[in-house]
Parts: C-alpha cells; structure tokens; sequence
C-alpha cells in the first residue's frame, strides 16, 4: 500500500505548493508595494506577519492566519509527509528550504507576536531587497517544486496504474 | 480671550472629535465605563465619572458600574480631593452654564461670533490685526528676517558676540521680546514714512543692549492696509488707520539692533537673501525657543502693490467657498484683538489668526478630495485631480483674473517705491541684480559649464597632497575643522544650503557606483533639517510651485527653459510655470521667475495651504509622565523638574489653544483634574493597570492660558505630594498606555520621566545587565530591545502624531535599549543622566535643569513627516536617526525638535554620467506650534565627477566619520560590537589601501591618505574608544546604549565635539588672531592634539567635549592664572569640584569667559564647565577623551597607524568575512580578498604602565 500513500502524498504537494506559489507571489507583490510606497509599513507587516487579533467586544481570541506562518506549516507538513512515505529523494531535495525556514524564523527581529517583519527596519533597503529575492528566489524553487511533484504524481500514478492493469491481467489470467 | 476666535476655527473646520472640553462625544479611544455625556452637560468627571443622573454622594460611578475599573482613592491627598471634588461637584451641576461659557471650546452655536464680528472689531491701532490681515490675504513672499536661535559663526564670523548672547536670553525671556515690541517703545524708533522703508539706515538706540531683536516689518502692513478694499465690513475699522497702523507694526520688535544685525549679516555674507528685504512680504523671524515667530517685521517695500492683488485672490476665494468661510475668516480676524490684552500675547495671536486663516481656507477646500494620507500630502504622488494651478482655476474663477489684475497694478506700483531703498540697500543689491540681468540666466546651464570638472585647483591639490600619517604628526589645523566647500560655480556655491543644515560625506558625487566602490567610502547626507536659523525666507503662496512628476519644490538649482517653462533638477521633468509665480516681488515685476525667493534660496519655508493638511492642525499638547515611585523621590527630580516647568511655563511654545496635562505613576496611574474653575488640582488614581483607562475625558488635557492658576499650583504641590510614598514599583508601560490613549485625539508631545526598570504591567523588564561583563574585551550583550512593547507603544504613538521624549534619571541598570524604543520610533528625543541624585551628584543636577530649560522652551514641530529626494540615479539606502520610516524616502517624525539630527546612507542606481550637478532636496512639513503648517525645504547642490581623484579631494572626513559611526552602530546591534569594531578598522584599511592603488606612482611607504582625508583615522581611533564602541574599559550598559542613541541623533558639529574634543591651551592666549565682536576680544587659541605630550605642567587646558567643558589646571600652573581666572589664591585652594568660572574683573578672565561664551553660543544645550585638578581621581575623567594615547585596552594612535599598516602589507590571502566589514549601499566587495584579521581590543596588546607623558 506504500505506493499510494506516496502517489496521496505527493497529490497533496501539488496542491499545496499551487497554494504555496500563491504566497510566492503575494510576498513579492507585498515587497514591490512596499517599494513603490503604495502601502505603509506597519500595514504590510501586519499583512505579512501572522496576527493575534483580540476581538474585544466578544472577548474571543480569532487568529488570523497571515502569510508567513501558513507557508512554513505548508511546507512543514508535506515535508512530514514524504518523510512518512518515505520518499527519500523528494526529501533531500526540500529539506535545505526546511532549514532555512527554520533558521529564518529563529533569527527573526524581537517580537512579541509570531512573525517576520519589522515595521520599523523593513524599509531599510538591505532588508527590501534581501526579502524581494527571497520572493524570487521562492517561487522558483515551488514553481520547480510543482513540476517535480506533477510529475512524481503521474509517475506514481502511472506505475499504479499499470500495476493494478498487470495485477487485474494477472487475476484474469490465473482465471 | 480668545476664546471666539477660536471656537469658530474649529467648529467652522469641524476639528477635534472633542471639540468640546465639556462634555461632547467621548473620544474614541475610551475604554472604561464612561457614561456619554449629553453634549453640552459638563461631566464633572472629577472622581471617577459619574454619569450626571448619579447622585454625587455616592462613591465613583466606575465603582459602581464596573467594580474592577474603579478609581481607588489611594493617598491622603486623594482624600482630600474627595471632598474637594465633591464641592466642586455639587458647584458644577448648579452652574452648567457657567461652564460652557467659560471652555473655549464650548461650541457656541456657529452663527453666534459671526453675529458679534463687528463688536469684536479691532481697535485701530491693533497691530496685530494688520498682520493677521495680511497673512488672511495671503501675502506672498513673506521672507525671513534674521531667524535667532542657536547661531552659527561661520555664517557671519564677525557678528557681536553680546548679541547672541542677548539672543539666547530671548530664547528664555520672551518677555523681554514683546517688551521693545510694546507701545512704550513705539516712539522710540524712527520710521520713514516711505513705503521703501530704508530698514538700513542705522538707528541711533544701542545695539547690544536690545533683547528684542527681532526682524522688522516696516512698510508692508502699511501698505496692506491702504490698498485693501473696503469690501470685509468687519474689518474696516483698521483701514482708517492705515499709516499708524503700519507704524506701530515697525514699532513692533523692530529696534536699532536688528537693523544692524540684518546689515552686518548680508555685510559678510553677501548673500542673495538681502534683496528679499527690499520686497514684499513679512519677514519672518524665528527664535529657537520661540517657534516660528509672527512675521514681525519686514524691510519691505513692495507689498505697497501686491496686496491689493492678494486681496483680490482672497476676496476671489472667499466667494468662491461660501459664506461660511467668508464669516470665518473675518470673524478670525476681528476676534484675535480683543484677546491681545498684553504685549506677550501679540505674537502668538499674531500666529492664531493665521491659523485662523488656514483653518478657514481648509473650509474652502474641503471642497476638493482630501488625501488620506500624508504620504500623498507631502507629496509621493501627486494628489488626486487637484494640481496646484488647476486647484486656483477651479476653485476660484474669479482669482486668476483678479489676480492677474492685480499683478498688473503692482508691476506699476513697484518701481516706484523701488528706488526708495536705502543706500545701502541698493548696493547690497546691486551685485544680485546684475547677476540676473540678462533675461534667463541659467544658473544649471552655468553651472553645468562651470561645476563639476573645472573648480578651485589649489584648493583640490592641497586636498589631494598626500600625507605620511606615520611621519606627519601635526595633523589637527589651527581651528576647528570645517566642512569642505564643494567644487561649484561661485554662483550655486552663493546659493547652495549651508552644511550645517545638510552635509554629504563626499561633496563631489561619483558618476559611477563602480567609481564610488572604488573609493571605498561611504555616500551619504548628514541632515540637521530644523535647526534653529538665523535667517529663514518665508513664503507665503497659493500655488507652492512643484515638480509635477516627481513632486520636487523649486529650488534655486532647476533650470528655466524661458519665461513659462522650468526644468526640474531632480527628474528633469519639464513643467509650466504658474501664473502667480510668474509675479516677482523683487522687483514687483512680472515674468522674472527666476528671481523668486524660492529660486534665490536653497532653504526656505512654505506656509502649507489645506492642501498639505489631513486634520487642522492640530495644537500644541504636552503631556508630562512623572515616575513619582520611591526611587524617583529618593533621586529627587520631581522638585527641580517642578521648579524648571513653573519658570518656562510661559515659554512653552504654543498658542492660545495650547493644553498641557500631567499624568504620574508609581504602582498605580495619577491623573490629574486640571479643569478650570476647579478651586485645586484633583488626583484620579487608576489601580487597574492591566488594561488602564482614561477616567475623565476632557478635563485631564487643558487648556494651559485656561487653567494656569490650577497647573500651577499642581507644580507646585506635587513634588511634596509624595514624599511619604513608599512604592518601589514602577508601572511604566500602564502610564505610557494612559498617555497613549490621552493624547490620541490630538497627538503632541510626550515628557516621559522614568527612573528604574519598569517592574509592573505591560512592558516590564528585567534586568539583563552582568556588571561583571562591563568591561570585557568580548565586547557587550543585550544591546537590543528585551521586548518590543515600546516599539510597538511608540508606532502606535507616531500613527496619532504623539512623540514620546524619555528622561532617564536612574541610577542603577533601566534597561535603556529597550526604553529608548519609545522614543526612538516615535521621533522624540532620548535625555540620560546616569546616577542622579539631587544632592550627591550636583553636576547631573545642574546639567539635568540645563536639558530642562532648553527643552521645555526649544521649537517644536507637530505631526511632521519628512522626504527626502534626489536627483535621477541615486537612491536612499538607510536612514539613520529617530523617526518611523514609512516609505523609501519618507519618514514620519511625529515631532519634530531643533536638536535632533538624521544621516541617510545612499547609494548609485544609475550612472549620473549625463548631469553634471547632482542634487538632494529634504522636504520637512510640519504643524509649528502656533498651528500652522508649514513646510522647510532645503536642497543642496554637489558635482559631479567622473575621476577618483575628484571623489577624494571633496570627501569631508567629519561626516564620512559621523556615517560610519551610524553604520557601525546600527552593526554592534544586529550583529555584535566586536563585528562593529572591526568593521570601522577595515573601513579604514580600506580606504588606504584602495588609496594606494588609485595613486600608481606612490613611492611612499607607510600610511598615506589625501590631505581631506588626513584625520580619518584619528577620527575612526577615536570612535573606537568612545564609550558606545569601546570595550575592555568598564563601561555601563545603559550609558553605553545612550552613547549610541546621541551618535544617531546628534548633530554633525556636536558629535564631532564628543568624538575628538577640542582641546586649547588657555593660560597664555594672545590676542593673535582673535576675534573681536561687539567690543568684546575672543580670543582663538591654537587647537592641540588630544594627547597627553600637549598638556605640561604648568598651563591651564580647556576640553571642550561637546555636552561637557573641562578646564584641567596643572600642578605648576601659573598662580596669576589661577587667581585671575579661578579667584583662588593658589592650586592648593582650588576646591575639589569647582564647576564655574567666577566674574572676576581681570582682564585674563574675562577673556577666558569670553571664549567659553563663545564656544557656548554654538550648542542647542548649554554645556557645564568642571574644573579639573591634576590629581588622581579627577584627571581619570579627562583622560579618556585623549584618545591619542594609549589606554589600558586601546592603542595610541600610533600603535593604531602600525596596525592599519600591517593590515595592508598582510597581503590577501585570508577569506574576508562581509560581517566585519561595513557594507557601503550598492558595493560588492573588491576582487581582491583582504585579511580577516582584526585590531580592537582582540589583538591588541594590553598597556598598563606610562598612562601619559608629560613634555619635559
């Protein structure tokens, strides 16, 4: 059964490095805004960072999940997975982003809540350019990610397939 | 009062979401239980709040209607007030009424001051209903007048030193200002009757005596007056008066002082300005302390004629906009006099009313759509649909042809009061009038021919002679060093922006970003963008003239293609000029562009029409947050800051609308009721500081003119109030919250005194300090934020325009990296007096109520945000300083003080290979404290060039150290302080070796840099052992971090002060060389190196460390010195921390004092002096500043320059680690690879023995 779980596995990192492209880009257009002072600092850090929003009134605690922290749980999580289907390759070839994510979120400004970005240092120009080319730098490698995991899905799926057909051949002709 | 005046301001612009003290909607920041008041019912909110319906016997409504939140009455004195408030209470309800009609906001229905306008005519003679008509009418060109606060003495070497003595007294004593100002003076002064006033003729009163040195408005009122039309019935009674009035206006601050001051000045300048004194417009005089002065005065001649027109533009506009402007604008005009009850007063109505007007005009414009940000106000983008001249023709129809007719009238009224001018006049102008005769001189064509490559040569080569740091050892000139001209055409130097004001390190622009690697220094702006000015055009227009792309002020550098068109030097865009800038009051002539004052000066300062406002501008609030724990009563501030604010609470800079509010917390918040008509101050404790409210919305922020009697009586009972408390705790993040919450409405400025680690409530900290780390060679820990409350506390504070100033008097470990956050984004400023105590450290104490003074009186800007532009190419990197960046060249300063100053990195994007000029333009709008907007700009003009050579003859050493300093800074925090060290180590290695190689046929060896560059790495020696870089000397956290917030905010000149202190010998000046101001001898003694071979045995040595002068007497010191200058009989008698010079009558003190005055004149903050025996315990203090010799953990200069060699000659073979170097925007490193290897306090060896030598 291993091999479907793997063809499961890497279904679901299709779909998800789509959704992770999206962030790709959505963090590149965010960084450009910044740049081309369409927004204000403070409003795009708190678009970026994942936010703890009290909603006073009802005294309820609802969680906005923003940009950042959903796509590293993303990747967190099939990363996971193939390690699971014990899909070595696959893994080998993401774990440097793992890493970096890891070591990204450690060595993150001092903040209070879960984040990334510092309002106060984010328009330093060092600091714009280094996270436009993270951007960049990110959606290829999901963009490459993407095909890669298409083509282990139809690869696997393929083999499925063609298992099933030899198996069922098989059935039939021990028929 | 003026209480009408301005109740119609505001509720004709639909101010304040609380336009009303008494009552009125809540603001929306509240957050406990607050009952809504009925509008007009005053809430008699003194104990708590208690909705109006509760019977007042009853405990605090908070009690009641939620126990948690309840305002506990926690002292004796609140006891107190208890019953005070119950009274009042009981008073109150029975009088509503009276109430209302007492608050100045009391919202009166709108119709009513418009009915009572013409009673509240003003008297005739009222002067400052003249001026505020005149700037009602939009009077252009208002042009500045000498602007007196902290003078520079390169701009006028030879001015009277008494008089900028007197000035500094003006700082402090307004008072004495208005006084020559008043009626007694009026006869006093003679004033031609001529509409050219002669403002030259020298008049007979003595000079150095009159404080009142302000500028002078002669002719213009005048002339307002008699060519207004009768049209405004409210205002009519003034016209009759029509000379007289002008008159009393001279009369006005225009004393014989002035005159000459405004002489000498264009005397030794010869600077372009003195032409604007000869046309219109009000000359705008601005004190440091002062805010913007009311234009109090003008040498003018031409508004004989423009006024008419204004007064079409106006009368134009005010049809155009409705009735209700129409009321509000005379009904400004016509209250303000009957509130100008003293002389005091006259300035700062002078400025209500402008306000007034601008108010008004925002009515006007409500009209047109409304930028939502001041991002788009400043000008990133050009604001929707409205530009400039579209804004005049669609706004006012009528406008254009009145003011064109209008212009007609006064191109044929100007030559004739022209010729009026005095002579010394027409020769001060003659020179700028030639220059522009031919009928468009192009300064950038000129420029362009003449900047750049062609220049000064001997003054390049001597720039570029290269110097054998390990062999020439007399390096230091003789005099402070200054800042390097740029290589222009004597033209645009004339013109250029002063660098005080704004600086680049490298005052020739690399073409290439390839050519600036190469020289390895860093590119950068030192700006100082408000500085107290002598001299400040103000101009007052309909239409500020802009780049229509790229939204750059015109400035003296764009190009005027012909008479309609210009080229802007930033984008060259070409744009229109506007109809009305076609109009030149110089020489009232129509179609000389060019000769504009905005053209004629690089720094100049708009009046901001509503277009440049999101909200009206707002007033001046302060709120002062007083630490009265056990700590803060044992250090003893409370007293002497107490003392300090009741002396300058009539100098606070403000108007009429100006509120002030207290707020003080130990364990627990106190706020403090302040509302008039109450009989004493009443305390309202807030105990709930996990989520802290505001008990009482509107009578906690007063109004000052208000409620004088009650602050004062507040200030003077408080320090007593707590001296039997107890607490020991410190809720600083609560109190800060409270103020957040109560200044949100307005914005303003905070006070924050604080004096121990905040131990309670949101944002408490701990200690992180390990006194055993002080003086590792490792280098220091925690130098970032434990907590980003503050940072967060002071974003939040700069959104609602408040600026946060923190005064930190603790005398153990506060955690100042983490404080300083409050201020730091929220663009205030930072004060640290390490172990203060009122009676064991008289120096903090003395230096503490200096701060205070200046301070509490200095200018200040409101809800401020600044741009900065460049020309095509280059880009803004990083900028340093206290501030909130909020775009990629804007920054959001939500104060704005004269004292803070601010460095931008930049790099090259572009080649700048098709210009030859380079130019950099700092915008910086501001609410001034008189509440009007206005906005400074300042733009600075530099070469370009294409050779390497070029490049390190302009590179200015002070600011290239001041830069790197900032980026050295800002890496001891993101990565470590041993990284920054070695960083500034390699800067310098780099820069000499990158020397060398530039220089193929250099035979010499050793350390060889351009003579411009001969102190650089004194100077990089020197910040390595300044206390916020050093390591291995025991220094303490806390006064290391503050060492770091002033190299980030403090100003060019002082910073250089702290970095290398200028040393002079004082026991045997002569008068070589001296200057001679005001009969007074300074006299300018030899600068010595900082080392202690200089010093001997027997002289006296004066330090001047910038914030601090020590006075070092030698053992063997001359007695005639130490009798003369010290009033002891012998060094022996010299008591052990003198710390002031005596008045003695001797010809060698007074030099002595007259030197220090001297130096003193220069600085924001006045500077103590201590005497400094040569004994063991004191001399340690002054020691560490001569930063040429060895030290226990660092090199002398000389082991320093050994090493720099070593470095080079290493060779490169080791990988270079980009952290250990400072990255300059835009450089990748050079192929080359250098050595990792790194000085500081690693690799150095440790000297213990000869702490010093002497000289024979």
């Amino acid at each position: 059964m291993a091999f479907t779980f793997a063809a499961f596995c890497y279904m679901l990192a299709l779909l998800l490095t789509a959704a992770l492209i999206f962030f790709a880009i959505w963090h590149i257009i965010a960084f450009d805004e910044l740049k081309t002072d369409y927004k204000n600092p403070i409003d795009q850090c708190n678009t970026l960072n994942p936010t703890i929003e009290k909603v006073k009134k009802i005294k309820r605690v609802k969680i906005a999940i923003k940009l950042v922290l959903p796509e590293y749980l993303i990747h967190f999580f099939f990363c996971v997975m193939f390690l699971c289907a014990a899909e070595w390759l696959t893994l080998v070839l993401n774990l440097p982003l793992l890493a970096y994510h890891v070591w990204r979120y450690t060595s993150r400004p001092v903040m209070s809540c879960p984040g990334l970005y510092d309002p106060t240092t984010i328009m330093n120009a060092d600091i714009l350019a280094y996270c436009q080319k993270e951007g960049w730098c990110k959606l290829a490698f999901y963009l490459l990610s993407f095909f890669y995991y298409l083509y282990g899905y139809t690869a696997f799926s393929a083999i499925c397939l063609t298992l099933k057909i030899m198996q069922y051949l098989e059935n039939i002709h021990t028929f | 009062m003026s209480a009408s005046g301005f109740t119609n301001l505001d509720s004709s612009a639909g101010f304040n979401q609380n336009p009303t003290p008494n009552g009125g909607a809540a603001p929306p920041c509240q957050n406990g239980p607050l009952p809504t008041h009925p509008s007009m019912y005053p809430p008699a909110g003194y104990y708590g709040v208690p909705p109006p319906q509760q019977s007042y016997l009853s405990i605090p409504s908070h009690a009641t209607s939620a126990p948690s939140k309840a305002s506990i009455a926690s002292s004796a004195h609140s006891q107190n007030y208890y019953q005070n408030n119950h009274q009042q209470q009981q008073q109150q309800t029975q009088l509503p009424q009276h109430q209302v009609a007492l608050s100045p906001y009391s919202a009166p229905p709108p119709s009513q001051p418009y009915a009572t306008l013409p009673s509240l005519a003003p008297p005739p003679s009222n002067a400052q209903f003249n001026q505020q008509a005149f700037q009602q009418q939009q009077a252009l060109y208002t042009t500045s007048g000498p602007y007196y606060g902290q003078q520079s003495y390169r701009a006028s070497p030879a001015q009277p030193r008494h008089h900028h003595h007197h000035h500094q007294q003006q700082q402090h004593h307004p008072s004495l200002v208005s006084s020559p100002a008043g009626i007694p003076v009026y006869p006093n002064v003679s004033y031609p009757s001529g509409p050219a006033s002669s403002h030259y003729v020298p008049h007979t009163s003595s000079n150095t005596s009159t404080p009142g040195v302000m500028s002078t408005q002669m002719g213009a009122p005048l002339h307002q007056f008699s060519a207004l039309p009768p049209a405004s019935t409210a205002v009519q009674p003034g016209y009759g008066t029509g000379h007289q009035t002008a008159a009393t206006v001279n009369g006005k601050g225009s004393t014989a002082a002035v005159q000459n001051n405004i002489h000498q000045h264009y005397d030794q300048n010869n600077q372009a300005p003195h032409n604007y004194n000869s046309y219109s417009g009000v000359t705008q005089s601005s004190g440091g302390a002062d805010g913007d002065r009311p234009p109090s005065g003008t040498p003018s001649t031409s508004v004989h004629s423009s006024p008419s027109r204004h007064q079409g533009l106006q009368y134009g506009y005010v049809a155009n906009s409705g009735a209700s402007s129409a009321s509000a604008t005379t009904s400004g005009a016509a209250a303000a006099p009957s509130s100008s009850s003293t002389d005091d007063d006259e300035e700062e109505e002078d400025e209500d009313e402008e306000a007034g007007g601008d108010t008004s005009s925002s009515s006007t414009g409500s009209a047109s759509p409304v930028p939502n940000n001041y991002d788009s106000l400043e000008g990133g983008s050009y604001p929707d649909s409205m530009p400039p001249s579209n804004n005049m023709t669609n706004q006012a129809p009528p406008f254009g042809s009145f003011g064109y007719h209008g212009m007609q009238t006064a191109y044929q009224h100007g030559p004739a009061s022209r010729p009026d001018a005095s002579p010394s006049h027409s020769v001060y102008s003659q020179p700028g009038y030639q220059q522009y005769s031919q009928p468009f001189p192009n300064l950038s064509q000129l420029s362009a021919a003449l900047g750049g490559l062609s220049g000064v040569p001997e003054l390049e080569m001597e720039a570029l002679r290269p110097v054998n740091l390990l062999q020439e050892r007399n390096l230091l000139p003789s005099r402070p060093l200054e800042a390097p001209e740029p290589n222009l055409s004597p033209d645009l130097k004339k013109v250029n922006c002063s660098p005080q004001t704004f600086r680049c390190t490298l005052t020739s622009i690399p073409q290439t970003q390839a050519l600036l690697n190469k020289a390895r220094l860093p590119l950068g702006l030192l700006l100082h963008p408000f500085r107290d000015l002598q001299q400040l055009p103000v101009i007052t227009s309909n239409t500020i003239v802009r780049c229509r792309s790229c939204r750059t002020y015109i400035n003296p550098f764009v190009t005027f293609l012909d008479q309609r068109r210009w080229k802007c030097n930033l984008c060259y865009r070409v744009n229109d000029v506007p109809d009305e800038f076609m109009y030149n009051p110089v020489t009232r002539s129509y179609g000389e562009p060019h000769k504009r004052p905005e053209v004629q000066n690089s720094t100049v300062e708009f009046i901001a029409s509503s277009d440049y406002m999101l909200r009206p501008p707002q007033p001046a609030v302060y709120l002062f947050v007083l630490d009265v724990s056990h700590n803060a009563l044992e250090a003893g501030y409370l007293k002497y800051f107490c003392e300090s604010l009741l002396e300058n609470l009539d100098k606070l800079p403000g108007d009429a609308r100006t509120k002030v509010g207290f707020l003080t917390f130990d364990n627990t918040v106190h706020f403090y009721n302040l509302q008039e008509g109450l009989s004493q101050p009443q305390m309202l404790v807030v105990s709930d500081i996990d989520d802290v409210f505001i008990p009482s919305h509107d009578s906690l922020m007063v109004n000052l003119k208000e409620s004088k009697e009650l602050v004062k009586e507040l200030l003077t009972s408080l320090p007593a109030m707590f001296s039997q408390s107890r607490e020991t705790h410190s809720a600083l993040g609560p109190a800060l919250q409270a103020a957040f919450k109560l200044m949100s409405p307005t914005g303003g400025r905070v006070t924050l005194f604080q004096t121990q680690l905040p131990t309670l409530g949101a944002g408490k900290l701990q200690s992180r300090e390990d006194p055993n780390q002080r003086s590792s060679t490792k280098g220091a820990q925690h130098l970032g934020p434990a907590t980003d409350f503050y940072k967060k506390l002071a974003l939040d504070c700069s959104g609602q325009q408040i600026g946060v100033d923190l005064f930190l008097l603790s005398s153990q470990y506060a955690d100042l990296s983490s404080l300083a956050c409050v201020s730091k984004y929220s663009a205030g400023s930072v004060f640290y007096y390490p172990s203060f105590h009122c009676i064991h450290n008289p120096a903090q104490l003395e230096k503490f109520q200096r701060d205070l003074d200046r301070y509490l009186t200095r200018k200040v800007g409101f809800e401020a945000v600044m741009r900065i532009r460049c020309t095509k190419g280059l880009s803004i990197h990083t900028f340093h300083g206290n501030f909130f960046v909020r775009s990629t060249d804007l920054l959001s300063l939500a104060n704005v003080n004269p004292d803070s100053a601010f460095a931008v990195q930049m790099s090259i994007e572009d080649s700048l290979a098709d210009s030859s000029l380079a130019c950099f333009q700092a915008a910086l709008l501001y609410t001034s404290s008189k509440g009007k907007r206005r906005i400074r700009v300042h733009t600075l003009c530099l070469p370009v060039v294409s050779q390497l050579s070029d490049v390190y003859a302009g590179a200015d050493v002070q600011a290239i150290t001041c830069l790197l300093a900032n980026m050295a800074i800002d890496r001891s925090i993101s990565s470590s302080l041993s990284d920054a060290r070695d960083a500034l180590v390699n800067a310098v290695v780099d820069f000499v070796s990158a020397y060398k190689s530039s220089v193929s046929n250099l035979q010499q060896s050793g350390v060889v840099v351009p003579a411009a560059m001969r102190l650089f790495p004194l100077y990089i020696l020197a910040l390595l052992k300044q206390k916020a870089l050093r390591t291995g000397t025991s220094t303490r956290l806390d006064e290391r971090i503050f060492a770091m917030c002033e190299f980030k905010t403090q100003p060019l000149p002082q910073l250089m002060r702290m970095l290398h202190p200028d040393l002079y010998r004082v026991d045997n000046m002569s008068d070589q060389g001296a200057l001679h101001l005001n009969d007074t001898v300074v006299p300018q003694p030899h600068l010595l190196h900082l080392s202690a071979e200089r010093l001997s045995r027997d002289g006296a040595f004066l330090m001047d460390c910038g914030n601090v002068f020590y006075l070092w007497i030698s053992k063997c010191c001359n007695e005639t010195f130490i009798c003369d200058v010290l009033g002891c009989s012998s060094y022996a008698s010299i008591p052990p921390n003198m710390s002031h010079i005596p008045e003695l009558q001797t010809p060698l003190s007074e030099r002595v004092r007259a030197f220090l005055d001297w130096l003193q004149d220069n600085r924001a903050f006045s500077s103590p002096i201590h005497i400094v025996k040569d004994d063991a315990s004191a001399k340690a203090t002054l020691f560490q500043h001569l930063v040429e010799d060895r030290s226990e953990s660092a090199s002398s200069y000389h082991e320093f320059l050994q090493h720099i060699q070593q470095q080079m000659s290493k060779g490169w073979h080791q990988e270079r680690d980009w952290r250990k170097y400072l990255r300059f925007p835009g450089s990748s490193f050079p192929c080359e690879q250098q050595q990792t290897d790194h000085m500081g306090a690693r690799s150095v060896c440790v000297f213990t023995a000869d702490f010093y030598i002497y000289r024979a």
